[in-house]
């Protein structure tokens, strides 16, 4: 029996050690907002936040977890969805299928966190091992900024 | 098959379409035995409410339900056919909701794809909308004591000229909306014009995006049901045709949660047969599946290859007796015979996976007689009928719910993860999900088929193309189907062919002389299962056209840009017609032109090693084209890479229903086009797939995303698919453009260093 801090709540888990994070997030736990994609770490699906930074959850094992770990899917990054993330994805009317967005949105939060008004070279570069297969990536791009200028106040980092 | 199915020369997917939801004969099923017969419209109006055709509901409160039968993979469809019916019906738009409803034969044939949704809905839905407006109007005038004559609709209201209204609401409340209309009476309705629109050509929000940004959309492998176990295949090395001889679990028994494996054969032959791993969790179905021995034979493809299949395919399309006329104007070999300027070259595609990014997988289970499919489909008509065929019951005894499909692009046309979790489900009495891992899902698609094509052009003395002659061999993925209706006949009635295996090479050119074969490749046909993938047909037919295009330009010394306009000349069958191709080639010229403007085509000074494309083309088929041009610009190294700089596309869509919509759908389809003309590729190696995963099988990331430059023409006329046709021009354009930039000429995609670099050396 493990205890695992989720989006602030504390769950019991079952599972074998090795078990990767994903399936323990999405199916035995039930909250399938976060993506099966690869298994493999190679498109970033899975992403969730470990203590505020993002991590594959296809590639994190449950034994990686530590006690005091905080653990946050996309169910969490805002009480009511509405992160300022969240409010860009709706306003550029970004995702097609949708099924990698929430991996896009959480490894976007975790660029925004290292690098509050972004580049376009750093943008590509944090996000380039999330794969959109519907190929969204003109409009992500556009929402991370359009996110950014907000959680800036309107205004430039400085 | 009915015969109203049946069309003259080439079968039209419209006429198809609406023959067959005409006829409700055939490809759909009945539902008499279901418990939700009724449906939502159903229950509605026993609730009281107002459905005056199957295809929406307003209830008490105003509330306008409009139920969607196209499946939400990406398209945003249900919000482009919501507006519709809003439109015509004047109510306020944010009255309107949307539901996904369970398959049923009122809905007539349960198919998306090819850009066909908005397209063949458009008037149905229209006349839908008007019908409820019409009969809300005439029960509102009742209601406010003045004839209908003297009332208008707007905003969910209905107003007569004195200036009193009432509410659709209120009207829908006081239960006098009854009036329901006969196909004869939609179809005398008269539509609004398109400077009426208030609502069609608006960019509203679309309705599936919020769930799709704070994790609550739910796709088929979301779903949980008690005592539910998890189900993984164990593959045989071969992508088909091996058979399993013994299976040993004595490993898998070891592993924590493992339960049993399952063998058994496959009636649908997507498999011959399947060896399924059940467990409590799917980890350790996984690692229970990887850890079964299983003695296989290999069967009659395990020597098949990329090569040898490109192999068979040369001596098929060198030998004259072997496949069907697909298009003859004139006499194309007598006109080879005597050109003055001859040029033959080959083509080819290779195997190009759809990788989703949902891996296929599937939750079965029965209940109460009803066999429940949670599973992400394209294709329900179909899907339905072959889970009922292996689960031993009623076609009507099978529900496929609608969820959220984590991608389409043709992939989810197929039942092939129902099947198996079906199977699984039955044998063990329990519910069951099955999912694919990735590697499984790459190496166990309906591909994209091989393509190896044969061009032949002839010149006259002044450089006029007077002759075309393409062979097209492939797998061919309808006829995998089984559905003979699909089929179209030879020109010469010699046999039944694949159509979309060879749609495009019926290109818009005006030319005397041209003819197009059609050869299946048997090889392909079964060592790789073929599916539709985005784009179908066109994506290779047209990389051919296209290239070849150019290259007779060039023999002819003209610019490829004015020799392509003076073969656009919309004479003839090139003309066009009402109403999906009003204006016919005129209407690609434009495209043309606007693209080359637009770019600055011919008049922007490019640096060394710099060069730019063109192709244009009438995707999907020659009764639906979508007119699409693109400009490349590109740059080559020396080592053969190319680096995409900028894509311009125009498009004529004739109306665009939500216009940020169709922009969205253009900018995917222009990235998967540079996806495909560039970075993906899978290969065959002894009956099986080479590429597994995404660091072998790459699509298009972020870095590698051209600037866009998209021009969406608009003119009021019929509206247009826009999921696909983007995906067939930038091939050719980035071709014609490498060819421009170093003056090498590659016949293969996608464009390779290595393949550039071997063409930069010849």
């Amino acid at each position: 029996m493990k205890i695992l801090t989720i989006n602030g709540f504390r769950r019991a888990v079952e599972m074998p050690d090795d078990t990767p994070m994903l399936w323990v997030i999405r199916e035995h736990l039930q909250m399938t907002g976060t993506k099966f994609g690869c298994g493999a770490g190679l498109c970033g699906a899975c992403t969730i936040h470990l203590n505020g930074e993002a991590v594959r959850s296809c590639q994190t094992a449950l034994a990686d977890v530590g006690d005091g770990d905080e653990v946050t899917t996309i169910e969490g990054l805002d009480p009511h969805g509405q992160h300022p993330l969240q409010r860009a994805w709706v306003a550029e009317q970004v995702p097609q299928c949708g099924y990698c967005q929430s991996g896009q949105i959480m490894q976007a939060a975790s660029l925004l966190r290292k690098h509050p008004n972004p580049t376009d070279e750093q943008i590509v570069k944090e996000m380039n091992g999330n794969l959109c297969r519907c190929a969204t990536y003109v409009r992500i791009k556009k929402a991370i900024k359009r996110a950014a200028k907000e959680m800036n106040g309107g205004t430039k980092e400085t | 098959m009915t015969d109203n199915l049946k069309t003259q020369g080439a079968v039209n997917r419209r006429h198809f379409l609406v023959g067959t939801a005409a006829a409700g004969a055939g490809l759909t099923f009945g539902y008499a035995l279901l418990p939700k017969v009724m449906g939502e419209a159903g229950e509605a109006i026993a609730a009281g409410n107002f459905s005056p055709t199957v295809w929406y509901t307003i209830d008490r409160g105003g509330i306008v339900t409009v139920h969607i039968t196209k499946s939400e993979m990406g398209q945003h469809v249900g919000t482009a056919l919501a507006q519709t019916v809003a439109e015509e019906l004047e109510c306020d738009w944010r009255d309107v909701r949307i539901d996904y409803p369970d398959p049923a034969e009122k809905w007539g044939l349960m198919v998306t794809g090819g850009s066909w949704s908005v397209n063949t809905s458009f008037d149905q839905l229209s006349r839908a909308g008007a019908a409820g407006r019409i009969a809300l109007i005439e029960a509102g005038a009742g209601m406010l004591g003045v004839p209908a004559s003297e009332c208008h609709a707007a905003n969910s209201r209905v107003i007569a000229k004195n200036g009193k209204w009432v509410t659709y609401a209120q009207i829908v409340a006081s239960g006098k909306a009854t009036k329901t209309f006969t196909p004869d009476d939609l179809k005398a309705i008269q539509l609004k014009k398109v400077s009426e629109y208030r609502l069609n050509g608006k960019a509203v929000q679309q309705l599936d995006i919020p769930a799709k940004t704070n994790g609550t959309a739910q796709f088929g492998m979301d779903r949980f049901v008690p005592d539910m176990v998890y189900a993984k295949i164990a593959r045989p090395p071969v992508r088909y045709g091996a058979k399993p001889l013994s299976v040993d679990d004595s490993a898998a028994k070891k592993i924590p949660g493992y339960r049993s494996y399952v063998q058994v054969d496959d009636p649908t032959m997507t498999a011959v047969a399947y060896v399924i791993a059940i467990a409590d969790n799917y980890p350790a179905a996984k690692d229970a599946a990887a850890a079964l021995k299983i003695q296989w034979d290999l069967g009659p493809n395990k020597d098949v290859s990329s090569e040898s299949i490109l192999k068979h395919a040369e001596e098929l399309v060198a030998d004259p007796s072997k496949g069907l006329s697909f298009w003859n104007i004139g006499d194309a070999k007598g006109a080879l015979a005597s050109a003055a300027t001859k040029h033959d070259a080959v083509y080819i595609t290779p195997l190009a996976v759809h990788t989703p990014m949902e891996p296929m997988n599937c939750v079965a289970f029965e209940e109460g007689g009803i066999w429940h499919i949670y599973s992400g489909s394209q294709f329900q008509t179909r899907s339905g009928p072959l889970v009922a065929s292996v689960a031993g019951v009623k076609p009507e005894q099978v529900l496929i719910h609608q969820v959220y499909l984590g991608g389409g692009f043709g992939r989810r046309l197929e039942a092939d993860a129902m099947v198996p979790a079906v199977l699984a489900a039955k044998s063990v009495g329990r519910p069951v999900k099955l999912i694919y891992t990735r590697e499984e899902d790459t190496q166990n698609d309906f591909f994209r088929t091989i393509t190896y094509q044969r061009m032949q052009g002839g010149l006259d003395a002044s450089g006029k193309l007077v002759a075309i002659d393409q062979d097209v061999c492939s797998a061919w993925a309808t006829k995998r189907w089984g559905i003979e209706a699909f089929l179209a006949d030879s020109t010469d009635k010699k046999g039944k062919l694949d159509q979309f295996s060879v749609n495009g090479a019926d290109s818009w050119y005006s030319i005397p002389n041209h003819h197009v074969r059609a050869i299946e490749n048997d090889i392909a046909q079964t060592a790789t299962p073929a599916g539709q993938f985005r784009s179908v047909a066109p994506a290779w037919t047209f990389w051919a056209v296209e290239s070849f295009m150019d290259e007779l330009a060039h023999k002819a010394g003209k610019d490829p840009v004015e020799f392509r306009l003076a073969l656009l000349d919309a004479k003839g069958i090139n003309a066009g017609s009402a109403p999906n191709s009003i204006g016919g080639a005129k209407r690609l010229a434009n495209v043309l032109k606007v693209a080359v403007e637009k770019s600055g085509y011919g008049k922007k000074k490019l640096p060394k090693g710099h060069g730019m494309g063109v192709a244009a083309v009438s995707s999907q088929e020659r009764n639906t084209p979508t007119w699409t041009a693109a400009v490349a610009e590109v740059s080559v190294a020396n080592d053969g890479k190319v680096t995409l700089h900028k894509v311009t596309v125009a498009i004529d869509v004739g109306t665009a229903v939500n216009p940020d919509g169709v922009r969205a759908q253009l900018e995917g389809s222009t990235l998967w086009g540079c996806s495909l003309a560039l970075h993906e590729q899978a290969h065959m190696k002894n009956g099986g797939i080479v590429e597994a995963n995404f660091d072998t099988y790459t699509p298009i990331r972020m870095a590698d995303v051209p600037e866009l430059d998209l021009h969406i023409i608009t003119n009021g006329l019929t509206p247009a698919g826009v999921g696909e046709p983007a995906v067939t021009v930038v091939s050719p354009a980035v071709a014609n453009a490498v060819f421009n930039a170093v003056g090498a000429r590659v016949r293969t995609i996608p464009l390779t260093p290595e393949r550039v670099k071997a063409a930069m050396k010849a």
